[in-house]
């Protein structure tokens, strides 16, 4: 279980990484998509070695997978938006939240 | 302290590490996204190890097929920046780094020294699909309609923002 775990954390180091240095929107959520990753290997982890009697953290998981795709449409249809008013996705665009 | 783990996570574990280092550090965004896709894959080949393979088709199906899809569509649309040789990342580049080393280390230190998990004799319900059906249906079923309506909301609002003004 130990090394499920350690997966896990590794994966979301680098993917806490990506979202601290990425200067391009797309590239923030493509990072954001692997910390959701590590903490859904988190959840089917525990569910196998610790609480097996049903499987309450696979469900979770797929919830998780689902509001992830949520997310990822809704923050794709921003960076559009974005792309369309400033002719670029870089995150220093985003200094104006209203119109 | 738990049993030995087999030579397919070792295999699997390396393809996910090198290739989410991969996504975080290339300059190139497209490549940055089939790299996410063959990290998103491996992870689904970790979810079978787990005995979860509902979940490991979800994952095919939804990330594989459809959000790194999504991902490489807004990459296309939005190609100015993909070919130009301008930099990907921002200032703090070094802070970060930091910051996440210590994040992985010290969360690796804590996984390793905590003896307190419980663990479980019993085996996983044998019947995957059938135990997840019977949770969505009974156990989950607020939890299973709100993300009907969260999806369908997701989709009015992508619809609302991408559309052209047309006024």
């Amino acid at each position: 279980m130990f090394y499920y775990l350690a997966l896990a954390a590794l994966l979301f180091s680098i993917g806490l990484y990506g979202v601290l240095t990425r200067r391009n929107i797309i590239g923030i959520l493509m990072s954001l998509e692997l910390m959701f990753n590590a903490a859904n290997i988190n959840f089917v982890t525990f569910n196998k070695f610790v609480i097996t009697d049903g499987m309450t953290g696979q469900v979770f998981a797929l919830f998780v997978i689902a509001v992830a795709a949520a997310e990822a449409v809704v923050g794709l249809a921003i960076v559009l938006l974005v792309y369309r008013n400033w002719q670029g996705i870089k995150t220093d665009y985003i200094n104006v939240m209203k119109w | 302290m738990d049993a030995p783990v087999s030579l397919v996570f070792w295999i699997l574990s390396f393809i996910i590490i090198v290739s989410a280092f991969m996504v975080v550090s290339l300059k190139n965004i497209f490549h940055c996204a089939l790299f996410l896709i063959l990290c998103l894959f491996s992870v689904a080949g970790i979810y079978l190890l787990l005995n979860a393979e509902f979940l490991a088709a979800a994952q095919v199906l939804i990330y594989v097929g459809a959000v790194s899809i999504l991902m490489i569509f807004a990459i296309m649309l939005t190609s100015q920046l993909a070919s130009k040789r301008i930099s990907q990342t921002n200032e703090n580049k070094l802070v970060a780094f930091f910051v996440c080393l210590m994040f992985g280390l010290s969360t690796l230190v804590l996984i390793a020294n905590t003896h307190v998990w419980r663990y479980s004799a019993q085996a996983l319900p044998e019947a995957n699909v059938l135990t997840i059906g019977k949770y969505l249906m009974t156990d989950f079923m607020l939890p299973f309609e709100v993300v009907s309506v969260l999806l369908l909301a997701a989709m009015i609002g992508a619809i609302v923002l991408a559309r052209k003004e047309t006024s």
